[in-house]
């Protein structure tokens, strides 16, 4: 019977490994093809790469323009967001009785919020009520960060309650004012899950579709995943798949980096989770 | 100690006050416009800030048309669909998290990172990878072509649709269903085990009910958003055959004059998240009450 059942469990697992992941590589593979086809191979060339004086990524002003607005989308979505949400999330934790129960509401139901409610509920917002805000960058930027809020508390909630209260009590017990036991014995250990963040809401960001295409202003404030989905369907060149590519090397690279960082800063203070502690930082998943 | 220490709700106070202005006031937006009227003239949406006078007309006009006129097809779809990807999602994604959670020995972390993957690949490229290869010329076509099954998948074709849900959304089940079974007291069933139960008695009375509340929260972390999918839907199918509840808010609220109905529609999907927000605490409660007793 349980013989049976471990033959079964593995063959699922690697069908479903392969599944999820050979459709991907064999886009990306596409994007060397050397001819205009998506789906016939012809041959190996870098021509939608770099090689196409026009149509490449390197060369398409449309490609690179969507590139620049996706990284400086999300790059300001982390410089703003992360901040604001740590510190909510340490005000949070210490809020008791009524308060806490509001913060806490707050904070949870955007997390399973469809992002088609939150982006449709924006755009009808900034079109009739807080005019002042234009569609494009101002208003992408200001519902990245109000969607991302969540994610950040959640990360540093578990950091925080992992950590617990005794370091602070005891530096409170030697005499620093709470400010103090803040800044120099809380903050330092929270630095694991600021990082987490920080790698989190940026590929979050990077990789938002509904929100940014909700409270775009057209082809000005387009981003890459707005640009793949607004050629997918047409007879687009495999210079997208180059662009798709790039767009999921950017979020690993960052996650990669996040992930090293975080092995690193574990390391040298003794603990020696590692690659896989790193890994439940991020994913919020015991690895 | 006793002296309310001011810090704290200081430090919440920012992304609080943000959440409230730009996520609280957005839902109170939206049911102003839901319940506004239509401009006479221009034929746009008014919306009504005062909501003594809300009006309540087009509200009653969608509903009657979800429940016996045009959009009750889309809505039937809309649930049909979903419950057979969630149903689909689950058959891939419980037993991959169950593999990982007890079985994967020396190499989980490779098989962890290869699962964790396609949750950091971006979604509209999963699904162009997806459109590649079911074009009429794409490598899926051509391979089922040489059993004879000619068939163009991209042209409104539900199982396409609903595979395409499974494909995007499975991870997001896969990963919090893994932290659920990972942190499951195992000892409870082998205790059963030991007892005389058989692997499969053991599984169904003490597993499953040990990680229902962690099923249904993944149940619901996957079906809310696909309730709200429209961009799936686009890609694969854009066949008025196939269109959800979502490419209804889609369309809507971003390309006609008619934001109004746009309105009430996302109402509906959101009174849809209360419901299944309740019936999650419940469940959760319950299990909780049942756990301490």
């Amino acid at each position: 019977m349980t013989r049976r059942r471990f033959r079964v469990l593995p063959t699922i697992i690697w069908g479903y490994v392969i599944w999820s992941l050979v459709p991907v590589i064999i886009a990306v593979a596409y994007s060397f093809n050397d001819g205009r086809s998506r789906t016939v191979w012809q041959g190996f060339s870098l021509r939608w790469w770099i090689g196409d004086p026009n149509a490449s990524v390197l060369h398409d002003a449309s490609m690179r323009h969507a590139i620049f607005n996706s990284l400086v989308l999300a790059v300001t979505t982390v410089v703003i967001v992360v901040p604001i949400g740590i510190s909510l999330a340490i005000g949070a934790h210490r809020l008791r009785g009524r308060s806490a129960t509001a913060v806490q509401g707050l904070t949870s139901v955007p997390l399973i919020t469809p992002e088609i409610v939150v982006g449709a509920a924006l755009l009808l917002t900034f079109t009739r009520l807080f005019t002042g805000i234009p569609l494009g960058f101002p208003a992408q930027l200001l519902g990245n960060v109000t969607f991302s809020i969540s994610a950040v508390v959640v990360i540093v909630r578990a950091r925080l309650v992992s950590i617990g209260s005794g370091f602070e009590e005891a530096a409170r017990d030697l005499g620093a004012t709470r400010f103090q036991a803040l800044r120099y014995v809380l903050m330092p250990m929270l630095w694991p899950s600021v990082m987490a963040s920080l790698v989190v809401v940026f590929a979050t960001v990077i990789d938002d579709f509904v929100i940014t295409s909700f409270l775009s202003s057209g082809v000005d404030s387009e981003t890459v995943p707005l640009r793949i989905y607004s050629s997918v369907k047409g007879g687009a060149t495999p210079a997208l798949n180059a662009l798709a590519t790039l767009l999921v090397l950017t979020s690993f690279t960052v996650l990669i980096c996040g992930l090293f960082g975080l092995s690193l800063w574990r390391k040298r203070h003794g603990d020696n989770g590692g690659l896989r502690a790193a890994l439940a930082d991020v994913t919020q998943a015991d690895a | 100690m006793k002296r309310s220490p001011r810090i704290w709700p200081a430090l919440a106070a920012p992304g609080a006050s943000w959440l409230l202005a730009l996520f609280g006031i957005p839902f109170y937006a939206v049911a102003c416009v839901a319940f506004g009227t239509i401009d006479p003239i221009f034929r746009d949406a008014v919306p009504q800030w005062n909501p003594l006078a809300w009006d309540f007309g087009q509200a009653h006009e969608v509903l009657t048309s979800v429940l016996s006129g045009p959009l009750q097809g889309v809505f039937l779809r809309t649930v049909v669909y979903v419950v057979a990807a969630m149903a689909t999602s689950f058959a891939v994604g419980f037993p991959v998290a169950y593999f990982l959670a007890r079985h994967a020995g020396k190499r989980k972390l490779l098989l962890l990172t290869l699962v964790i993957v396609p949750f950091w690949v971006n979604y509209l490229m999963r699904m162009l990878a997806w459109v590649n290869l079911l074009s009429p010329s794409g490598l899926f076509s051509r391979f089922m072509g040489v059993f004879g099954i000619h068939y163009n998948w991209l042209d409104g074709s539900p199982i396409t649709v609903v595979l395409g849900l499974v494909y995007g959304y499975v991870p997001f089940l896969i990963l919090p269903m893994y932290a659920t079974l990972e942190r499951l007291d195992w000892r409870l069933v082998e205790a059963a085990r030991d007892l005389g139960a058989t692997s499969r008695q053991a599984f169904r009375l003490v597993t499953i009910p040990m990680a229902q509340a962690g099923m249904a929260a993944a149940a619901i972390l996957i079906a809310l958003p696909m309730f709200g999918d429209y961009y799936t839907n686009d890609l694969l199918s854009r066949s008025p055959r196939t269109e959800m509840l979502g490419n209804q808010i889609d369309f809507y609220v971003n390309n006609s004059q008619q934001p109004q109905r746009g309105a009430v529609l996302v109402l509906m999907l959101s009174a849809l998240l209360l419901v299944a927000l309740s019936w999650y605490l419940r469940s959760t409660s319950r299990y909780a009450k049942e756990r301490t007793k």
